[in-house]
C-alpha cells in the first residue's frame, strides 16, 4: 500500500512547493517576457528570512508563521529592486534577461555566502509540525501537509486578487494585450512592478517552506529553478490553472519514479516525459485565447 | 564542510561561465621545453629558491557551489602558513602563498594548476576538494612534475607520484565504520548516498565487506547531489526496516536527508545513521534532528591528543574562523606540515628530492589526530579510525576507536574479500 500512497502524498507536497516557486516565473514571463534565472535566489532570500526571524523570535512554533508574511515582503522587495534597477530596461528581450539574471543570481549567491556561515544556517521546524499523519497505513510526515496547505492558501489568495481586485484586472489586461491595456489608461509600468513584487514574494514564501525540507544555504535556489521552468513551460505560460496542474503532475511523477526507481533516474524520466509532452503540445496545458495580433 | 569528492553540479557549472581564463603562454613554453627531462632532478625548474621566501600555491573554490566547503580549507591553509612563518619558515624560507580560486569548475582547476606551476612557479600546490577537481589537477601536475597536496577523504583507488593524500582513503574511514557496525551487532543495513563516484565506490566496497561480516544490505538509494528533498527515499527506508543506515550523502543534500528522516519518525535511538560527510562544520545547519547519529572520521574536535588543543585555539583565534575544527580542515593543516617535513628531510624544494625523501618512510608529523606517518610508496598517511556520536552541542562524543593507526591501503590490496577483478573495474570506472 505504501508504494501507491506514499508517492502520491509526497509528490503532491513536492508539487505544492514547485508551484509556489513556479507561480512567480509564470507571472513575470507571461506578462513581461522576462526569463528570471535569479528567481531561485528569491526562494533563498525567503529561507534566510525565516532564519533571521528565528533569531528574533526564539520559539519556532511562532517564528515560522511570522516568517511567512515577512519573507513575502522581503523577497518581494528584492524582486522590486531587481525590476527597477535591471529588468525594466529589457522587457520583451527574454534572452537578454536570461543572461543578465544569471549574473544577478551569481551575485546574490556569493553575497549570501559572504554574509552567512558558508555551510548554511539551521531553521528550526515548529513543534506543531512534528509527527506523522496515518493515511491508509502510511505514516505521512506532517510538514508535507503544511507545504500543500501553504500552496493552497497562496494560490487561492493570488487567484482572488487577480479576479476581484482592480489591480488584478489590470494585470490580466496587460497579459492579454499590453498595447490595448495602455491605451485604456492602465499604467503597465506600475502593473509590471506589482507583478514582479508578487511573483518574487511568492518565491520567498516557498523559501520558508523549503527551509523546513532541505538546507538553508547560498546554493539552495539552484535545485528549484530548472524544475520550476519546466512547470511553467508545461503548464502554459502566464496561466494559473495550467501551472497548478503541471506542478502537481511533475511533483507526483517525480515521486512515483523516485519510489519505484532511484532518485537520480526519477529526474531523468520525469524530464523526458515533460519534453515529450511539450513536443506534442508546445503551447503547454492551458493557453490564453487572445485577439492580439502578436 | 560537506565532504569529498566528485561533484557534478551541472547547474553551478552554468555559474562558471566567464570565470575561466586561459592561462598565459609566457612561462608555459619554458615548462613545455622541459617535459622530456622533467623526471630527473637535473631538469630545469622555474621555482625560485634563491631568495628568503618560497612560493606555494593554494587552490580552493572560493566561489560557486563548493565554496561552502572549500573556503574553510583555504582559511586553515593561510593559518598554517602564518604559523610556519612565525616559527621560521621552511628551510629558513618564509612561505609566500599565491591563492587561486578554482571556482567550482574543474577545467578552471586544471588551468589554475598550470598557471601556478608555470607562471607563478610555486614549489607545491595545496587544495582541491572534490574528486573531480583532483582528477583535473592530476594530469597537469604529472606533466610538469609538480606537487599537489589533497586534504579530503575520498574513494581511494588512486596513487600518483605527484600527489600527496592527507585525508582518509576507504580503509581508514569506510572499513572502520563497518567494523563499528559489526561490533554493534548490526544485521540489516540500508545504504543512502549522493549519486556520484564516491558513494558508488564506497557502497561497492561496503557491500563486499558486509557479505564477509554477515550484514544484510536491505536497500540502496541514490539522489543527485543538488537535490535536498529525500522524503520519497526515506519512505522506502521506513518500509525496508533496517537497523542502521550507512550515509554517503554529500553536501547540503544531507540536511534534507536528516530532516526527512526525522520527520518520518525515525530516530537515532531506534535506527541510527552513520555518516562519512557530516562533521563539526556541517552539523549545526541540521538542527537538533541530527543529534544522536554517528559519523566516521579520523579527526574530531573532541579528540584528546597533545597537539589538538593548540590547533583548536589557533583556529578559534584566527580571523575568518568558523569557530569549530573538522577532519578536512585538519587534513589540510597536516598537508602543509607534511610538506615542511618532506622538504626539510630532503634538504631541498626539488620535487624529485622530496619524493626520494618520502620513499624512506620516515616522515612523520605530530598532527592533532595523533602522530601520522607518510607511506612513501602510495603517498597516503597512517590515520586512527574514530566513530563519533553527535551531541546536542554539535560536537562528537567518541564512541569507538581503532586499536591502532591504520596504514593506508588505497587499493585495498591487503583485504582478501576485495577481489582483483572488482578492483580493476572500479579503477577503470573512476577514470
Amino acid at each position: 500500500m505504501d508504494a501507491l500512497i506514499a508517492p502520491l502524498l509526497n509528490g503532491s507536497a513536492q508539487g505544492a512547493l514547485l508551484l509556489l516557486a513556479a507561480l512567480g516565473l509564470s507571472l513575470t514571463f507571461g506578462q513581461m517576457g522576462v526569463i528570471n534565472m535569479a528567481h531561485g535566489e528569491f526562494l533563498m532570500i525567503g529561507a534566510f528570512t525565516a532564519y533571521l526571524v528565528q533569531q528574533v523570535i526564539a520559539s519556532s512554533d511562532l517564528s515560522i508563521p511570522v516568517a511567512l508574511p515577512v519573507a513575502l515582503v522581503v523577497a518581494g522587495l528584492f524582486g522590486l529592486l531587481l525590476e527597477v534597477t535591471v529588468i525594466q530596461w529589457m522587457y520583451r528581450r527574454p534572452l537578454d534577461t536570461l543572461l543578465v539574471t544569471v549574473g544577478v543570481s551569481l551575485i546574490l549567491r556569493q553575497a549570501a555566502l559572504q554574509i552567512f556561515p558558508s555551510q548554511g544556517v539551521p531553521v528550526e521546524k515548529p513543534g506543531w509540525l512534528d509527527g506523522q499523519l496515518n493515511i491508509l497505513g502510511y505514516e505521512w510526515p506532517l510538514r508535507q501537509l503544511f507545504s500543500i496547505l501553504l500552496a493552497a492558501v497562496c494560490v487561492a489568495a493570488l487567484a482572488a486578487w487577480l479576479k476581484y481586485t482592480s489591480f488584478g484586472r489590470r494585470i490580466r489586461a496587460t497579459v492579454h494585450n499590453r498595447d490595448l491595456a495602455e491605451t485604456s489608461g492602465i499604467s503597465t509600468r506600475t502593473v509590471d512592478r506589482l507583478t514582479f513584487f508578487a511573483g518574487s514574494g511568492l518565491a520567498g514564501v516557498a523559501g520558508v517552506a523549503a527551509s523546513l525540507i532541505g538546507g538553508t544555504n547560498s546554493q539552495m535556489g539552484v535545485q528549484y529553478i530548472i524544475a520550476a521552468f519546466l512547470v511553467v513551460a508545461a503548464g502554459g505560460i502566464g496561466q494559473l490553472k495550467g501551472t497548478i496542474i503541471a506542478a502537481w503532475a511533475v511533483g507526483v511523477t517525480l515521486s512515483y519514479f523516485a519510489y519505484w526507481t532511484t532518485g537520480s533516474l526519477a529526474q531523468v524520466l520525469a524530464f523526458i516525459l515533460v519534453i515529450v509532452f511539450l513536443q506534442l503540445r508546445p503551447q503547454g496545458l492551458v493557453t490564453v485565447r487572445t485577439r492580439s495580433l502578436v | 564542510m560537506s565532504t569529498t569528492s566528485k561533484r557534478l553540479r551541472t547547474l553551478t557549472a552554468m555559474g562558471a561561465v566567464g570565470t575561466t581564463v586561459l592561462v598565459l603562454a609566457g612561462c608555459g613554453a619554458r615548462a613545455g621545453d622541459e617535459t622530456a627531462g622533467s623526471r630527473t632532478s637535473a631538469a630545469p625548474s622555474c621555482v625560485d629558491t634563491s631568495g628568503d621566501t618560497i612560493k606555494l600555491g593554494f587552490l580552493n573554490s572560493l566561489t560557486g557551489g563548493m565554496a561552502i566547503s572549500e573556503k574553510t580549507v583555504s582559511n586553515v591553509l593561510h593559518m598554517g602558513a602564518d604559523e610556519i612563518n612565525a616559527a621560521g619558515g621552511i628551510l629558513g624560507k618564509k612561505i609566500a602563498y599565491v591563492q587561486e580560486d578554482g571556482a567550482t569548475d574543474w577545467p578552471t582547476f586544471a588551468e589554475k594548476t598550470e598557471k601556478l606551476l608555470t607562471q607563478d612557479c610555486v614549489a607545491a600546490i595545496f587544495g582541491g576538494w572534490t574528486s573531480s577537481s583532483r582528477k583535473a589537477v592530476k594530469p597537469v601536475v604529472e606533466k610538469h612534475n609538480g606537487l599537489f597536496f589533497y586534504p579530503v577523504q575520498y574513494e581511494g583507488l588512486e596513487s600518483s607520484p605527484n600527489i600527496y593524500y592527507t585525508g582518509a582513503t576507504t580503509n581508514q574511514q569506510i572499513i572502520p565504520a563497518m567494523d563499528f557496525l559489526a561490533s554493534r551487532g548490526v544485521k540489516k543495513l540500508f545504504l543512502a548516498g549522493s549519486d556520484y563516484v564516491f558513494p558508488r565506490t564506497a557502497n561497492a566496497i561496503i557491500k563486499l565487506y558486509a557479505a564477509k561480516l554477515g550484514i544484510e544490505i536491505v536497500g540502496e538509494e541514490y539522489v543527485p547531489l543538488d537535490k535536498d528533498d529525500w522524503t520519497s527515499q526515506v519512505a522506502k527506508i521506513v518500509a525496508a526496516k533496517p537497523d542502521f543506515i550507512f550515509n554517503t550523502i554529500n553536501g547540503s543534500s544531507n540536511v534534507g536527508f536528516i530532516k526527512a528522516y526525522y520527520d518520518a519518525g525515525l530516530t537515532a535511538g531506534t535506527t541510527p545513521i552513520i555518516s562519512v560527510s557530516i562533521a563539526e562544520e556541517e552539523a549545526p545547519a541540521m538542527g537538533h534532528e541530527v543529534t544522536g547519529h554517528y559519523a566516521s572520521w579520523n579527526y574530531f574536535q573532541s579528540l584528546k591528543t597533545d597537539t589538538n588543543p593548540k590547533f583548536i585555539e589557533s583556529w578559534k583565534a584566527y580571523p575568518n574562523s568558523s569557530g569549530v575544527t573538522s577532519d578536512p580542515m585538519e587534513a589540510a593543516y597536516i598537508s602543509l606540515y607534511l610538506y615542511k617535513a618532506l622538504v626539510e628531510a630532503a634538504g631541498s624544494f626539488d620535487v624529485d628530492a622530496v619524493n626520494a625523501a618520502a620513499k624512506k618512510n620516515t616522515i612523520t608529523f605530530d598532527a592533532p589526530e595523533g602522530k601520522v606517518t607518510l607511506d612513501g610508496d602510495n603517498h597516503h598517511i597512517s590515520k586512527p579510525g574514530h566513530i563519533g556520536q553527535i551531541n546536542s552541542n554539535n560536537q562528537f562524543d567518541i564512541a569507538w576507536a581503532s586499536d591502532k593507526f591504520i596504514e593506508p591501503d588505497p587499493y585495498l590490496e591487503s583485504y582478501d574479500w576485495f577481489p582483483a577483478d572488482i578492483r580493476k573495474q572500479l579503477v577503470d570506472a573512476a577514470g
